[in-house]
């Protein structure tokens, strides 16, 4: 075989590839073309490759390139029959409307949501989380955040007591004097968890909530910095052109006491009312030295808030039993 | 607490709105939960002109009448008052009017007769008491015109949140004096209402007992009763309170009764002190006791008609022989003002917080004076409030001021406080230029002083809660105002605590199981069982659930139960909470559990699976060991049979068992399918004091647990092999037992087990199952030939069947 010989056979070879591919019903299964392709095909490209040896030495270069070619060629003509065969079969066999094989998606509570929302943008303003017993004693409740012995104060918080001086806590700020106990200032703490109080179980009420208290303890901590915290927070968890203003509350381990209100639209169609999303204030003298803490050295400010109104203003619930039933059909509305 | 707008300025003059009055109040005060403009709902009433009047034909009390309304037609309306005078005008409702009970007019048929409105009596316009007849209209106003044009009602009510450090607020006056503080406005001590001068009589005093010509006051427990204020007037008229008196209780929300007692209640509201007038006539001896009870005398009428009784030992008031009030609480029936009343004796004390709450929860009854004394009333100004609500009585009923007893110690001059403004400058963030605090301290009340660059403040009596330097710091911010301070961000540096371990491991187990389609739950964590160990609420309010859990797959399946009630059988629920365990005196061991509970489909349904198989036991045995995992990174976790039936502890490295997983019994209709659960500690949450009261433990910070890091293994270069051994395995031989036995005996090159078939039935005898395993080698430096397979498996066999009995199944 020379030269010319060789090169007319490997393009009669591609063409006679081309010619049987394309003349190939399109709904031909894919093995039974092949199969057709490898009888005309295998034992002739087997043979021109091997007569690559018996060529001179001047020709093999060219004869090399055409072998190439030809290989491409029938795989391009493959590739073609392939398509062809892929869009004549695809719309028969198959529905791509057909649904996904789904599995099942989880959710947090909407309580839970609304948690590491807060929580994630503490983070970001340089708190970490604390926790603490729910069962507690009467002076982390109560004495160590300056609440005045048998003081109208206490009725704030109809508390439910487990035995003499023991109680479930009726808030989160235990949470403060413990962790002020255990780590040196600066502290900068977020502090979660649930919290009990004796109330009847009602469409607004429920003994057991969550809440979510703050604090910051450090040499020269401020009103200034309270405000500045409280209020990015407000900017970055209801929008950045909310109105926020401070005015004056009392708790017993805050002073001065302040509460802190946006002017948010709970979606009602009354629009943008000022609702009180927060207590604040600075942490009270009182309460650094039930700490082990010299409060003309250390000052600080804490804040306390509940997870469970908002998320029930945010999501549009009217009832917060339903928040404690765990309907798997409300859960699941809250799938990720 | 409700204030009205106009009594206020009694107080202070100034001339703000009252939604000025009520901003202003929020910013620098007390918060305001609602302010209602009063008669609003009086706004679609009008005057209505009685043109004609003549008797029903079908009954005996109903009128028919023709009314001018304005419209310029008469309108036929039916009324059953009995003095409907023709040429006369009252309140008219039209036909679409809502009253203020709710109930709308309509146009309708009274026994035949067609009614289009009503004219209405001063109690269906909330405007008072009389229901007797409809109210007659003193007014040259046309008919048609706004009722509202004519009474001048325009007053408004304020309702503030008053919280318990400020008992100062529980009055007008105290009220007006922020108000006065805020505004710069001028304050007056006497309301312009009282127009009478207060008596000059000089008091008669004692320090335990007042002896006078009419009356005689002796208090035996001076610690309950600090002072003690009598007055005595005689002659008084007791009848109907003149209109504006009336008025300003109305105002608030409070009836009139009779003119000497709403002089009392204009006092409680109006000056805080609450004060009580007793028959002087009916009180034996002419006496006031005022002392502990004894046992057989703890039971006294009170004003409301109801007999009751308290606790020997708390705190009445008596006359020469029996109770007559209890203490800062109510008084007695028997003594009280009455129509023929002519001498008063009129009390004004000063109890002890402590003595009327006790007081007020041994006679099981709260009022308007229990809540001021509760929280603390001035006793400083007790006398000249005193003398005011005597004038006040005998501006509005009569009588003459005959004398004044005065019981108590002098009242003890308050703690004078140091206030340094370069602490407030501190703990503000701004400082405040001194003048401002000399002034904002002064218009509260104080009396201030400078004592070198800081401030000597002596509080007045009337503000309980100014005790400290913080407490008059906060003063001047609050009136300076919150908004006012800067709010830039300063510097501040990280803090020393690191995240709590429990919640790093509860936030990593939580999101694993959102990962695995599992919803988080809140349940109610109370539970109804328990024995006489467990922790448990002493004063529930619900006593069917007074115990704390000791476990949250209970509360799970309740949880569960509940959505099956609501035809759900496809549940993955799950909770991280708090359990407790008993500790003998002590609070309860509480411990950080997550509880998971999946029955009903795996997966949803799919047309390529119609009906997905319902989760098992193998599947809760997986969720055990991803949640230990995840809940104990890098430790060893195994699962160790808990006998006879398909539920498992969870055994975790050195740490022993830290949870189990089964089935979970629950009501269970026909139609569900078991409930597998998996519950486990994640850890204690101590309870333990950090420190004592006073002190600290400062220690350096513990680090959440984070997973011991992995060797890394390097990937295999030369081919692995594998057979499949099927194995007659006897009831009594665990696969655990048999898997055990292959690796050690197969040596090193075996890679994998992994059990893939079980079978039971046709060709295999009763008491055996067939199980089969595939077995994957690799030696790191070659490729293994058949025949050493071939080996190893006969190996294997021979060394099965000899120590476990378990032979190869012939295939």
């Amino acid at each position: 075989m020379n030269l010319n010989e060789y090169l007319q056979q490997a393009n009669q070879l591609a063409q006679e590839c081309q010619a049987l591919l394309d003349g190939l019903d399109a709904t031909t299964r894919l093995d039974t073309a092949k199969g057709q392709l490898n009888a005309l095909r295998d034992a002739r490209l087997a043979e021109l490759q091997n007569a690559l040896r018996s060529l001179p030495a001047d020709d093999r270069r060219a004869a090399g390139t055409a072998f190439n070619s030809l290989k491409q060629a029938i795989q391009a003509s493959l590739d073609t029959f392939v398509s062809r065969q892929t869009a004549a079969t695809s719309s028969k066999t198959f529905d791509a409307t057909m649904p996904a094989r789904a599995s099942w998606r989880g959710s947090l509570h909407p309580v839970t949501l609304v948690i590491d929302e807060i929580s994630e943008i503490f983070r970001e303003l340089g708190f970490t989380v604390a926790l603490g017993p729910e069962a507690e004693t009467e002076w982390y409740n109560f004495g160590a955040l300056n609440f005045p012995p048998d003081h109208p104060a206490m009725e704030l918080h109809d508390t439910l007591y487990l035995g003499e001086g023991t109680l479930l806590r009726t808030h989160t700020s235990p949470v403060q004097v413990r962790t002020l106990q255990r780590y040196a200032p600066p502290v900068r703490v977020l502090a979660p968890g649930q919290v009990y109080r004796r109330d009847f179980f009602d469409a607004t009420h429920a003994p057991a909530f969550m809440q979510i208290e703050g604090l910051a303890v450090d040499e020269d901590i401020s009103f200034v910095d309270l405000k500045a915290t409280l209020a990015e927070f407000a900017r970055r968890f209801y929008g950045a052109t909310r109105r926020v203003r401070f005015g004056p509350s009392y708790f017993p381990f805050v002073e001065p006491g302040a509460q802190m209100d946006v002017e948010v639209d709970l979606g009602d169609g009354k629009g943008l009312r000022w609702v009180e999303i927060l207590g604040c204030g600075m942490v009270h003298p009182n309460v650094l030295e039930a700490a082990g803490l010299d409060s003309e050295r250390y000052t600080g400010w804490a804040f306390g808030m509940g997870p469970a109104r908002i998320a029930m203003s945010r999501y549009g619930i009217n009832d917060i039993r339903v928040l404690y039933d765990s309907d798997t059909r409300f859960l699941e509305q809250f799938a990720q | 607490m409700i204030v009205s707008h106009e009594w206020i300025k009694q107080f202070v003059p100034h001339s703000l709105s009252a939604e000025e009055v009520g901003e202003a109040l929020s910013r620098h005060c007390v918060t305001l939960d609602g302010i209602e403009a009063l008669g609003d709902a009086l706004k679609p009433f009008v005057v209505g002109l009685v043109v004609e009047a003549g008797p029903h034909p079908d009954s005996d009390h109903l009128w028919v009448t023709r009314v001018d309304d304005g419209s310029g037609e008469l309108l036929h309306v039916v009324c059953g008052a009995p003095n409907v005078v023709v040429g006369t005008k009252y309140p008219f409702a039209r036909t679409g009017t809502v009253m203020p009970s709710g109930l709308e007019i309509a146009k309708r048929k009274i026994r035949g007769e067609i009614s289009n409105g009503m004219l209405c009596s001063a109690r269906e316009l909330g405007l008072g008491e009389e229901h007797n007849g409809i109210l007659a209209l003193d007014t040259d106003a046309a008919p048609g015109t706004p009722l509202l044009d004519v009474i001048r009602l325009a007053d408004w009510r304020l309702d503030l949140d008053v919280l318990p450090n400020r008992p100062d607020l529980l009055s007008h006056l105290g009220v007006a004096r922020e108000v006065a503080a805020i505004s710069g406005t001028p304050l007056s001590l006497v309301p312009r209402d009282i127009e009478v001068a207060p008596s000059q009589l000089p008091a008669i005093t004692g320090e335990r007992s007042a002896e006078g010509k009419y009356a005689s006051v002796h208090v035996h427990d001076a610690i309950s009763c600090t002072r003690f204020v009598g007055v005595v007037i005689t002659g008084v008229k007791v009848g109907e309170s003149p209109e504006w008196l009336r008025r300003r209780l109305e105002s608030i929300g409070q009836r009139s009764i009779n003119n000497v007692v709403d002089a009392t209640n204009y006092v409680l509201h109006g000056l805080g002190h609450p004060v009580h007038a007793y028959d002087l006539k009916t009180l034996s001896s002419q006496t006031i006791v005022v002392r502990p009870t004894e046992v057989h005398e703890s039971s006294l009428k009170t004003l409301d008609g109801t007999s009751r009784s308290v606790a020997q030992g708390t705190t009445v008031i008596c006359d020469g022989s029996k109770p007559v009030a209890f203490a800062g609480v109510m008084g007695g029936l028997e003594t009280e003002v009455t129509a023929e009343t002519v001498d008063v004796l009129l009390e004004l004390a000063v109890f002890d917080p402590r003595f009327v709450r006790r007081v007020r929860r041994s006679v099981g009854l709260s009022t308007d004076a229990s809540y001021r004394f509760e929280r603390g009333v001035d006793a400083q100004d007790a006398e000249s409030v005193a003398r005011l609500a005597a004038a006040l009585i005998t501006q509005v009923a009569g009588g003459v001021v005959q004398e004044v007893l005065l019981v108590g110690a002098p009242v003890a001059p308050r703690k004078a406080v140091i206030l340094r403004p370069s602490r407030l400058a501190r703990l503000l963030g701004v400082a405040v230029p001194q003048e401002q605090i000399v002034g904002i301290l002064t218009a509260l009340g104080c009396v201030v002083e400078n004592e070198a660059e800081n401030l000597r403040v002596n509080a007045p009596g009337w503000r309980h809660d100014l005790g400290m330097e913080v407490d008059l710091i906060e003063e001047v911010a609050r009136l300076v105002g919150f908004d006012r301070l800067p709010d830039e961000v300063r510097p501040f540096r990280p803090g020393t605590a690191p995240d709590h371990p429990l919640h790093v491991a509860s936030r990593r187990v939580r999101d694993l199981l959102v990962g695995m389609g599992m919803s988080e739950t809140r349940p109610m964590p109370f539970t109804a069982h328990g024995d006489a160990d467990t922790p448990r609420v002493l004063n529930p309010l619900a006593e069917d659930e007074p115990f704390l859990r000791s476990n949250i797959l209970r509360t799970l399946a309740q949880r569960a139960e509940y959505n099956l009630s609501h035809k759900q059988g496809n549940l993955r629920l799950f909770e991280i909470g708090n359990v407790f365990f008993p500790r003998a005196a002590r609070l309860p061991v509480e411990e950080v559990h997550v509880g998971a509970l999946v029955m009903g489909a795996r997966r949803p349904v799919h047309f390529t699976e119609p009906s997905p198989p319902a989760f098992d036991a193998w599947d809760a045995k997986d969720i055990a060991l991803r949640l230990a995992s995840s809940a104990f990174p890098g430790e060893v976790v195994r699962l160790g049979p808990m006998g006879g039936r398909l539920a498992w502890e969870i055994v975790v490295g050195e740490r022993g068992v830290v949870g189990t997983v089964g089935e979970v019994e629950l009501d269970r209709p026909v139609w569900a399918s078991p409930a597998w659960g998996v519950e486990l500690s994640l850890g204690v949450i101590s309870s333990d004091d950090v420190a004592a009261a006073g002190k600290h433990s400062h220690r350096a910070a513990e680090r959440a647990m984070t997973s011991s890091p992995v060797r890394y293994q390097p990937l295999p270069s030369m081919p692995a092999a594998e057979f499949d051994l099927a194995l007659l395995v006897p009831d009594a031989v665990n696969a655990s037992r048999v898997e055990e036995v292959i690796r050690s005996a197969a040596g090193d090159l075996l890679e994998g087990v992994q059990l893939f078939d079980e079978y039971r039935g046709d060709g295999v005898a009763d008491g055996v199952r067939s199980l089969a395993w595939r077995l994957t080698w690799r030696h790191p430096e070659r490729t293994l030939r058949d025949k050493e397979l071939e080996g190893r498996r006969a190996k294997l066999i021979g060394i099965l069947e000899q120590e476990l009995g378990v032979r190869p199944r012939a295939s």
